[in-house]
């Protein structure tokens, strides 16, 4: 993940190059792989800054207000930069009848911020998000993009927060 | 308790994801597509499903079959297959698990439908958040090519068969077939004014057949056993198996395959141990948050079929079963519900954008006990000014929870206005 605040001029790394030429042939034009174009360059850069807009909208030949539409449609693809471990607790009403609530409070305590804000030295962001199709093993909660943590207590929470570097 | 096992079957075979493993220890195994594909023709196929009287799993109980045949004849497009896997409906969680633990009869099911559509490109639209879903997915796809049952020529025949994975990116009206076809498109999810319908104005302007990943795990079964067999599940209108997924205060939360028809009572206290640590049942949304919801006498006389269920004055839907017991607020539950759907209204349309905000607004004033009687006459005015008035159903979705709250535990409303006595 790129962190300086300059960063170089944005671009695919070599492998993500390949897995965006590989996801064209897919799509009968080139604005369908607007999504994923701009998943892989969130997994490169943490964030859809203004740069990560201009340069997918040059590689697939639309205007960069499609791309900013897009962009500030979905929840996942974050225009703003978000600390290292993207806490997201799910609030919807399955998680909630298992006590979200509880897990939400206790997690803002122990990182000291509210929902919505990020850690002062970057390592945190929390945020609460809808349902994440986990209701069964409520209350749950996703970490960045691929990590679910279910049938949370607040003992469950210390020891996920003890354990990331 | 489980004894129905069409879609379930394959959950307990350890790796089943793995395709060397389905073929020779799951059920169906490709055989049943290399059957379909080799020896049959697609109108038998299209017929067959439609005999079978499967109906759409993903919330509206659409025949399958009938659906598929609403495609044109000679259109100058060729049809796209498209797998709605964006499962985001709260209290809904049945996709998710397919695709992590039996993708394989998923995929079969798909190469069966792209099959009897003629289609020769399918897409997944797996929601975005779902990691492992969509690695489970794509690489039971890249084995599948390599076994060739997906690609040029599949099964040795002329029928061809590419298929993609198109993950989204976070918005629950995607989950509307026409803002999945939007979204896929790399635009916005904003749905689109039906009709035209996706089966004949679907993705990039050509037919599209956009079915639940769940109507679609269905398939292999009714095909490599038949319509009788299918049918001796269920009831007549709402035949076959289908996957309940129970969250809130059951004792066994969890995903159940039971035949439609199945009593919601034998499920909450038989299937699912009860409701928790002895409180007593008080409501029930029985189909995922946009069905209305049931108070525990109705819950406890309602079947989990769509006709059964529209009897009592709710719907089927997804299958997310959402249980409350004696502890609940109602005003607290109802609250958590607007607010979800003010925050995933698109904002295309008035009455929605508008609307869905105002419903939280009140809903929050009652729960913060600034509510008037007045606010009552509000919320259903709001709700009518809402309904049938917009392009697509998350509007309506919005309206069916907070009248069937208010009106059918107003009492504990009454009790959060500013006159009161408790709150």
């Amino acid at each position: 993940m790129e962190t300086s605040d300059k960063p170089a001029k944005i671009a695919f790394s070599e492998e993500n190059e390949r897995r965006f030429q590989r996801l064209l042939p897919h799509y009968p034009n080139r604005e369908a792989a607007m999504i994923p174009a701009l998943h892989l360059l969130l997994e490169q850069y943490g964030f859809v800054s203004r740069e990560v807009m201009a340069y997918v909208a040059e590689r697939l030949e639309v205007p960069l207000s499609k791309v900013l539409a897009v962009a500030s449609f979905y929840t996942m693809l974050n225009m703003e930069r978000v600390g290292r471990y993207h806490i997201q607790v799910c609030r919807t009403l399955s998680c909630a009848l298992r006590g979200s609530e509880e897990i939400l409070a206790h997690l803002e305590k122990r990182l000291g911020i509210k929902a919505g804000e990020t850690t002062p030295d970057g390592k945190f962001t929390l945020s609460t998000v809808e349902c994440l199709a986990s209701c069964g093993t409520g209350p749950v909660l996703q970490i960045n993009r691929d990590q679910y943590e279910e049938s949370l207590t607040v003992e469950k929470i210390d020891a996920i927060l003890d354990r990331l570097p | 308790m489980e004894g129905y096992r069409i879609l379930k079957h394959n959950w307990t075979i350890p790796s089943a994801w793995d395709i060397d493993v389905y073929r020779k220890q799951c059920t169906f195994g490709y055989e049943t597509a290399r059957k379909v594909v080799t020896t049959m023709e697609p109108s038998a196929v299209r017929e067959t499903v439609k005999q079978a009287g499967l109906r759409g799993r993903g919330g509206a109980g659409f025949p399958a079959g009938v659906k598929w045949g609403f495609v044109p004849k000679n259109a100058s497009k060729p049809t796209y297959l498209i797998n709605n896997a964006d499962e985001g409906e709260p209290g809904t969680f049945k996709d998710r698990y397919i695709m992590e633990r039996d993708p394989h009869q998923m995929i079969e099911g798909m190469i069966i439908a792209g099959f009897a559509l003629q289609a020769p490109q399918a897409y997944i639209y797996i929601r975005g958040e779902l990691g492992l879903a969509a690695r489970r997915v794509q690489n039971a796809i890249d084995q599948a090519y390599a076994a060739g049952f997906l690609g040029k020529g599949i099964f040795g025949t002329g029928y061809s068969l590419e298929m993609t994975v198109h993950r989204g990116a976070g918005a629950y009206v995607c989950g509307e077939e026409t803002g999945l076809i939007s979204s896929i498109e790399g635009k916005k999810g904003n749905p689109r004014l039906k009709p035209p319908f996706p089966a004949v104005v679907g993705a990039f302007g050509a037919p599209s057949i956009v079915n639940n990943t769940e109507t679609l795990t269905s398939i292999p079964y009714i095909l490599e056993h038949g319509v009788e067999a299918y049918r001796t599940f269920g009831t007549e209108k709402s035949p076959g198996t289908k996957l309940f997924t129970v969250s809130g205060h059951v004792e066994k939360p969890g995903v159940y395959e039971l035949p439609l028809g199945f009593p919601l009572k034998k499920l909450l206290y038989d299937v699912c141990g009860g409701i928790r640590g002895g409180h007593k049942l008080k409501a029930v949304i029985p189909g995922g948050s946009s069905a209305p919801v049931l108070t525990a006498d109705e819950a406890e006389r309602a079947n989990l079929d769509y006709e059964s269920l529209m009897e009592v004055g709710s719907m089927l839907g997804s299958g997310g079963v959402i249980v409350m017991d004696d502890t609940t607020d109602m005003v607290w539950a109802l609250k958590n519900l607007t607010h979800f759907y003010a925050h995933e209204s698109c904002g295309q349309c008035t009455p929605c954008r508008e609307g869905t905000r105002w419903l939280d607004d009140i809903v929050t004033r009652f729960y913060e006990n600034r509510a008037t009687e007045e606010d009552f006459d509000r919320l259903l005015d709001i709700c009518d000014s809402m309904s049938g008035t917009t392009i697509c159903a998350l509007s309506d979705a919005a309206v069916f929870p907070v009248k069937s709250f208010i009106t059918k535990f107003r009492d504990e409303f009454e009790k959060h206005t500013v006159h009161g006595t408790g709150g």
